[in-house]
């Protein structure tokens, strides 16, 4: 049952990063790179190592985010596909 | 054309190396000597159940002032870089646009959840050397905190001057306590000058939980300037 829900975590990662990768939407692609963040905080948790997790959860998945966010909106131009 | 094929090479070495790794993979039966020194004497000599936090800030604890130090550092290049320019910045219309007022989800979930990401935040920092967490983790978590403030209320701002005279004056009590340890315990940042305590009780530890608490006021300060330094 663990092992399955770890794969299920990898499997989400590894798709949410590729997805992050090739969005050409960059907030859309902000938003799996997160998601790649909090899947790998959960399996830091599966993994049993909860400290881990937490500084994974806020920082990588959080704060990261965050700034992308403010970066995204301080630099897009007006011809901008996204 | 050149460019494909060095990207195709560098995958290429990084699939080796990773499928070597993958290759030789076998599970652990027991703990590798070293850890096993941790695991066993880290909670007798520290008196610190929670083993991570207690190697974090005591063994490894030079180390994880370089951290701050290294954290510190770049709260002040982006405070530098990021430098407000006078008034300049915000008369102009694109941002006059961008000052939206935020949804009703975000304004009302801040108003019921700050005070809940706050209060963990705090139970986190203090109780790190009881239950998983500590200062870095905890520091993190208040800082998500005044980043859902700073995103509900988009006008308000971070006094930056006070978050900076608490950060520094944390920094140097952080240090203060690691000569005391160098003075009267075992080493630099050895938290045994303080009693021991109750194993597991609040008060315990030595100075490992004043220590975890200093390191997450740290780090919550310095990462809610850079966050106030991103926004403006």
């Amino acid at each position: 049952m663990l092992e399955l829900l770890l794969l299920l975590a990898c499997a989400s990662i590894l798709t949410s990063g590729v997805l992050a990768v090739s969005l050409k939407n960059l907030m859309a692609a902000m938003v799996s790179s997160s998601l790649a963040g909090l899947f790998a905080a959960v399996s830091f948790l599966l993994l049993a190592a909860p400290d881990v997790a937490m500084a994974e959860a806020a920082i990588g998945s959080g704060l990261t985010t965050f700034i992308f966010l403010y970066a995204i909106r301080k630099t897009r131009s007006d011809g901008d596909a996204a | 054309m050149i460019r494909r094929v060095i990207v195709l090479f560098v995958v290429g070495l990084f699939a080796i190396v990773f499928a070597r790794m993958i290759g030789d993979y076998s599970e652990l039966q027991g703990l590798r000597p070293l850890a096993e020194y941790f695991v066993s004497r880290g909670p007798v000599e520290l008196g610190v159940p929670n083993i991570v936090t207690g190697i974090l800030i005591t063994y490894r604890g030079f180390d994880t002032l370089g951290e701050v130090a290294v954290l510190f550092m770049v709260a002040a290049s982006v405070g530098l870089l990021l430098k407000k320019d006078g008034q300049a910045a915000d008369t102009t219309p694109a941002d006059a646009e961008e000052q939206r007022p935020p949804s009703e989800i975000v304004s009302s979930g801040a108003t019921v959840l700050l005070p809940v990401i706050f209060a963990f935040g705090a139970y986190v920092i203090m109780n790190g050397h009881l239950s998983a967490g500590g200062g870095f983790q905890g520091g993190a978590i208040v800082a998500s905190g005044s980043m859902l403030m700073l995103l509900a209320r988009p006008d308000s701002s971070l006094n930056v001057a006070v978050l900076s005279v608490i950060e520094s004056f944390a920094g140097v009590i952080y240090v203060c306590i690691g000569i005391l340890g160098l003075v009267l315990a075992g080493g630099f940042l050895d938290g045994r000058f303080l009693p021991l305590g109750e194993f597991g009780a609040f008060f315990s530890a030595g100075a490992v939980p004043v220590i975890s608490t200093l390191l997450g006021i740290k780090v919550g300060a310095e990462l809610s300037v850079i966050i106030d330094r991103f926004r403006s």
